[in-house]
C-alpha cells in the first residue's frame, strides 16, 4: 500500500507559497507565539539577523495536518521547522543555528537584499 | 514498530557512517522521543551541511519519523580533531 501525504493540489500551493514569498518559515505555533522551542530558536535567529520579522511569511502545521504530513514529503525533510529563502530550502533548525554562528546566514541575507 | 531508544540509534549511526565518533543524547528527560546526535564521519567529506544533514535523516528515517525532536551535528574527522584542540585550549 503507497501512502502519500502530499496531494498534487498540496504541493501545488506548498510551491506558490514558497516561491512568492522572500521567507517561508514552516512552523509550529507562531512568530509571534510559537508552539515549540526549535520554532522559537528559528524566529530568534532572524530576530538576531536584524531581519524585519514582517518579511517572514510562517505558516503554522499546527492549524493545518495536510501541511503539517505533506511539507515533510515536498522537502524530503522529516522534521518543523523548515526554512525557504527565495524558493530554496535552506534547512531546520540546526542548519539555522550553524549557519548563524558561521556567518553563512549572514552573507546569505545580505546577497538576497534581505538584510543591508 | 520498535522504539527508538539510545543504544539502537547509535548502533544505526555507527553502522551506517562508519563513524569514527558517535553521542547520543536522550535530551527528552526520559520518555525516548526526543535526542541529540553528533556524528563524527569521513562520509561528510566534501558535503554542504545540508548534505550532510540529507544523508543522517535518510539512515535514521524510520527512528526520526517516530521521535517529537532530532538534532544533529556532524563533523568530518579533521574538523573533529581541530574541535577538540579547541576545546582543549
Amino acid at each position: 500500500l503507497l501512502c502519500r501525504n502530499l496531494s498534487s493540489e498540496l504541493k501545488k500551493s506548498i510551491d506558490e507559497k514558497v516561491l512568492k514569498n522572500d521567507i517561508v518559515l514552516f512552523m509550529k505555533g507562531t512568530p509571534n507565539e510559537p508552539q515549540c522551542g526549535f520554532s522559537r530558536a528559528v524566529v530568534q535567529i532572524f530576530d538576531a539577523q536584524g531581519v524585519d520579522l514582517r518579511k517572514i511569511k510562517a505558516f503554522n502545521v499546527l492549524e493545518n495536518e495536510e501541511l503539517r504530513n505533506g511539507i515533510k514529503e515536498y522537502s524530503n525533510w522529516p522534521t518543523v521547522p523548515q526554512v525557504y529563502i527565495k524558493g530554496e530550502f535552506v534547512g531546520g533548525c540546526d542548519i539555522m543555528l550553524n549557519m548563524h554562528q558561521s556567518g553563512e546566514l549572514e552573507d546569505l541575507l545580505v546577497k538576497e537584499g534581505l538584510i543591508s | 514498530m520498535a522504539t527508538v531508544t539510545k543504544e539502537s540509534l547509535e548502533r544505526t549511526l555507527q553502522e551506517k557512517f562508519e563513524a569514527k565518533h558517535v553521542e547520543v543524547v536522550d535530551t527528552s528527560g526520559g520518555c525516548g522521543n526526543s535526542f541529540e546526535v553528533v556524528i563524527v564521519s569521513s562520509m561528510f567529506e566534501g558535503k554542504s551541511i545540508l548534505q550532510r544533514h540529507r544523508l543522517v535523516n535518510e539512515a535514521c528515517k524510520l527512528e526520526i519519523a517516530q521521535l517529537h525532536a532530532f538534532s544533529q551535528k556532524n563533523y568530518t574527522p579533521s574538523q573533529w580533531t581541530n574541535l577538540q584542540q579547541k576545546d582543549k585550549a
